[in-house]
């Protein structure tokens, strides 16, 4: 047991509790992002993205719907609240000297606030224990394993046959992946925290000295991507950028070849 | 006091359950540990405060139908001006500045500290003005 | 009610000595009244809030162009480091606690004066020291720390973070730690032993209930801040390897521990706030505050949820159990949105006045709701992964600081001001800071939830023309211009006020509690005479006997009261 981490495997995707619940009730996985997402999904790409990346991953549109549930729920919310708000300022602005009736509670309203925000949270909750379980899950037979290390200032990618793609000079590194297909990321650091994080994708994780994490990006678009390091590492932390690149399938196999050749060469 | 007491049980009481939720969940020392000394920070005043509800009749301040007659009286003692509080905080920063600066500073700010240390109980004995 | 000078063993008679007090600077260094401690750490907070301020400006204008070369990136580094560390350690939470708990609880309570008189000097004095040896880290050769305010291992460590400037700032926050703890022991023992005869705890006000809490919270977080620190200055100096892993230890643990004080730390900087705001809109809405109970409770929940929801900060490190922790950062909106509806409720049916108080309220009440509704979406792990380290997560804690201790701090401010002074300000003038801010805050902080959600990272001193972040930035920039000359304002209206003086009432603003009974400013040991405390409002109920909280319960009338307690003297 170390202190300050929790084991790799009460994390994973089915925690004691998850377990529990799922073996004592059913818990009905699917059907709670249906009932909470389901008409969101069926209208999910007409909802304007509030601001947000749409995700180009499978697991970074997961957090997208999760997203628009939240900042809809958010909205409304919002819109109750500054909405009574306003009312109240303007209807019972002072008219005058006298002085009005004393109220000091009203236990019905009271109950009414206290209950309907915790319905709310629940709701909330539910949707984010699945989507979470979704995104941190690791598949166990991934195509392709990439170990990534962060390092002041820069990030080097290693991939398998021994192929590091590292900074070179003022060039960023590029992170290849093939669309459509699993990867499993190993994050890991050697000096200090810097933060692995890839706009597009809608997912960022620490590369923490002491704990090796891993993580999955099923791409689902083509297309050149930004990655930043979002955790403060010192003096050229702002210059710490890398290009994520996602290819067909084909295209990142024959890259690959090339790059062991290389390697072998 | 019975509030007094109310309030620290509460917090006790409370962190006491997620402590064990956490523990038992997580298995995740660190946490448990600050969530712990948590509880008992609750707990301890708190069975200080039912040993004291049981042995003491209701204070003034917590009868609602108190009159202020029944608080007069002396309040406490307070002190009127003095310099050693200043003297003890100048001395405390230097001590605590020395890790930065060099052993040196700890020997002045010491100095202030012991000088505080006997003048404070001076002061108390001569009646405390500065 | 009989207050006697410290007289143990006097030779001289019970004479009182408050009568030859000291002036000017002797009587700062040397007193130990609540009110005189009180201000003092007011305006010192106050002073290192315009300075971290002016370095907020410095960050915006660096972050008003993309490549900008202002500043270099190692003092970008500094600036913002001692920006947070002074907001959060050395303005927002000693402003607080420090200056109005110190200056206004013990009047609310009818005490005499806090509980220890010295401990409080003492706790001001170490404030003061500490705050100064943080900025002292700008003379030093290595400049200031410039790891951030949270300080992470093992950034921090001296191979990452050499020089004195990083000691200076440890060192600096255990003082204001030590300080921190020993005005919360003061603020427990004096709301239990000091309150007047009939002031049970749920007649307290609930600005006493919030310092209450704050007090309790602060015993709660600090020590483990204190010995994070210490550990820390020992991996740094003393070769013990508790957060690096060559030696065994572990980065992760500092996270833990700074964050299991860390996040308590944000409501013990909202909490006095929050009471600010629960004693002004009852006031500015002639009725008393809404849901009284429910207030205390949902403090206590906010409290009690707030220190387990630690590594909420930590979802993104993979090393946390992140259904525990959303599910308690969730909940903690239900206590938190009880006291927003709770403030709505207190307006509603009152005769609602606009005065500069009330007005800075509402804008709290606005922008904090926002801030409160983007932090449940942040309590989403999944949406955490997205937006953590970035604007929004920026844009979010200052809609929810900046909106208590600015908008509810000047508000409780210019609430108390004529108590503290015994003089008014210029209601226009404290209007016109009021729309400066609203607007140049919004203008700030809202385009930053947009550049956080593009991928803006935190804490980057340079950015790309590609990035397209540079019109954000700029309206960002305007934006905080705007909000910097709104203090240049309230200095103007501090000014006038003092030169050209506005005698104040004993109650300006026909307040319900008890400061309001105590002359402004108040005289050397606070009241010379007591209403009679029969509710919540003890000063309303003397003033407006026909609508008196007491009436149902009691049946004495106003003037029996009075008569009553003036025979008990």
């Amino acid at each position: 047991m170390e202190l300050g981490i929790v084991q790799q495997d009460k994390l994973s995707a089915g925690t004691t509790f998850g377990r529990l619940i799922k073996q004592r009730a059913g818990f009905p996985k699917r059907n709670i992002v249906g009932l909470l997402l389901g008409a969101l999904a069926l209208t999910g790409c007409n909802l304007p993205a509030f601001g947000a990346f749409r995700g180009a991953t499978t697991q970074g549109q997961n957090e997208f719907h999760l997203w628009q549930g939240f900042i809809l729920t958010a909205i409304v919310v919002g819109a109750v609240t500054w909405g009574a708000l306003v009312y109240a300022m303007f209807r019972f602005r002072r008219r005058g000297d006298q002085i009005p009736k004393q109220t000091h509670s009203n236990l019905k309203w009271e109950l009414i606030y206290t209950i309907i925000p915790i319905l709310i949270v629940i709701g909330l909750f539910a949707a984010t224990y699945v989507s979470e379980n979704e995104i941190t899950a690791v598949s166990s037979h991934p195509s392709l394993r990439v170990t990534v290390v962060g390092f002041q200032w820069g990030w080097k990618f290693e991939y398998p046959g021994g192929v590091d793609i590292v900074p070179r000079g003022a060039n960023y590194p590029t992170l290849e992946l093939p669309e459509g297909e699993t990867t499993t990321i190993k994050l890991v650091s050697n000096d200090v925290v810097h933060g692995f994080y890839i706009p597009e994708f809608n997912f960022s994780r620490y590369a923490l000295p002491g704990v090796t994490n891993y993580f999955d990006f099923t791409p689902t678009r083509t297309g050149s991507y930004v990655g930043r390091c979002s955790q403060l590492c010192g003096l050229y932390h702002a210059e710490m950028l890398f290009h994520v690149r996602v290819v067909s399938s084909a295209e990142f196999n024959n890259w690959l070849t090339s790059q062991q050749q290389k390697v072998t060469a | 006091m019975k509030s007094e007491r109310g309030v620290y049980m509460l917090i006790g009481i409370f962190f006491f359950a997620i402590m064990v939720i956490y523990f038992l969940w997580s298995g995740e020392a660190g946490g448990s540990v600050m969530l712990f000394a948590a509880a008992g920070l609750g707990i301890m005043p708190g069975l200080y405060f039912s040993w004291w509800v049981r042995r003491m009749p209701l204070r003034p301040e917590d009868r609602p139908e108190a009159t202020l007659a029944e608080g007069s009286g002396a309040v406490g003692a307070f002190p009127s001006n003095t310099i050693w509080p200043f003297v003890l905080g100048m001395g405390s920063a230097l001590t605590a500045l020395s890790l930065v600066f060099g052993a040196w500073l700890a020997v002045v700010g010491l100095s202030f500290i012991i000088s505080t240390a006997l003048n404070v109980t001076l002061e108390s004995r001569r009646g405390g003005s500065i | 009610m009989t207050i006697i000078d410290e007289e143990i063993g006097a030779p001289h008679s019970g004479q009182a000595h408050h009568d030859e007090e000291p002036k000017g600077v002797l009587l700062w260094l040397t007193s130990t009244d609540h009110k005189i401690i009180g201000k003092n750490y007011m305006y010192t907070s106050l002073v290192f809030f315009i300075i971290a301020g002016a370095l907020a400006m410095l960050i915006r204008t660096q972050l008003f162009a993309p490549n900008n070369h202002f500043v270099s990136q190692q003092t970008y580094n500094e600036l913002f480091t001692i920006h947070g560390s002074m907001m959060l350690y050395l303005f927002a939470g000693p402003f607080a606690f420090g200056g109005f708990a110190n200056y206004i609880l013990p009047l609310q309570i009818g005490a005499p004066d806090m509980a220890f008189p010295r401990l409080n000097a003492l706790s001001y004095w170490l404030y003061l020291t500490g705050g100064i040896s943080m900025l002292l880290g700008f003379l030093t050769a290595s400049g200031a720390a410039a790891f951030g305010w949270v300080s992470y291992a093992p950034l921090s460590s001296a191979t990452n973070s050499p020089g004195a400037g990083p000691d200076l700032w440890i060192v600096s926050i255990m003082l204001v730690g030590f300080s921190g703890i020993f005005t919360a022991v003061n603020l427990v023992t004096t709301t239990f032993y000091l309150r007047a005869p009939g002031l049970t705890m749920f007649r307290m006000p609930i600005f006493v209930w919030n310092m209450l809490v704050t007090g309790l919270l602060i015993l709660i977080a600090f020590p483990v801040l204190t010995a994070a620190l210490i550990m820390l200055y020992a991996d740094r100096h003393l070769g013990t390897h508790i957060y690096s892993v060559a030696g065994g230890g572990m980065p992760v643990l500092w996270q833990n521990l700074f964050w299991f004080f860390g996040h308590p730390e944000v409501y013990i900087l909202a909490l006095p706030f929050f009471g600010m705001v629960s004693e002004i809109i009852p006031v500015f809405s002639k009725k008393p505050v809404f849901g009284y109970k429910g207030l205390v409770f949902a403090t206590l929940a906010i409290a009690g949820l707030s220190t387990g929801v630690w590594a909420h900060h930590m979802f993104t490190t993979g090393t946390v159990l992140l259904p525990f922790f959303s599910a308690l950062s969730l909940l903690i909106a239900v206590p938190t949105g009880i006291k927003i509806f709770t403030w709505i409720g207190t307006m509603w049916g009152g005769q609602v006045e606009f005065k500069s108080p009330m007005l800075f309220v509402i804008g709290f009440i606005v922008v904090f709701t926002m801030g409160g509704i983007t932090g449940v979406l942040l309590a989403s792990p999944p949406i955490d992964f997205a937006t953590h380290d970035t604007y929004f997560v920026v844009a979010h804690f200052h809609q929810v600081l900046f909106g208590t201790t600015v908008f509810a701090g000047f508000g409780g401010f210019f609430y108390w001001y004529p108590k503290l002074t015994g003089r008014m300000f210029r209601e226009g003038l404290a209007k016109l800071q009021f729309w400066l801010i609203f607007i140049g805050f919004n203008v700030t902080f809202l385009p930053q939830y947009l550049l956080g959600l593009q991928g803006m990272p935190r804490r980057i001193a340079e950015y790309l023309p590609a990035d397209h972040f540079t019109t954000l930035n700029r309206i960002s920039s305007v934006g905080a211009y705007i909000t910097g000359f709104a203090f240049i304002v309230w200095m103007a209206n501090m000014w006038i006020s003092w030169r050209k003086p506005i005698p104040a009432s004993a109650n300006p603003w026909d307040g319900h509690t008890l400061e309001w009974a105590a002359d402004s400013p108040p005289s050397h040991h606070n009241f010379e005479k007591l209403p009679p405390i029969r509710s919540q409002r003890p000063v309303w109920d003397m003033n407006h006997p026909e609508a008196a909280d007491h009436k149902a319960s009691h049946n004495g009338t106003r003037a029996g009261n009075i008569e009553k307690s003036e025979k008990s003297r």
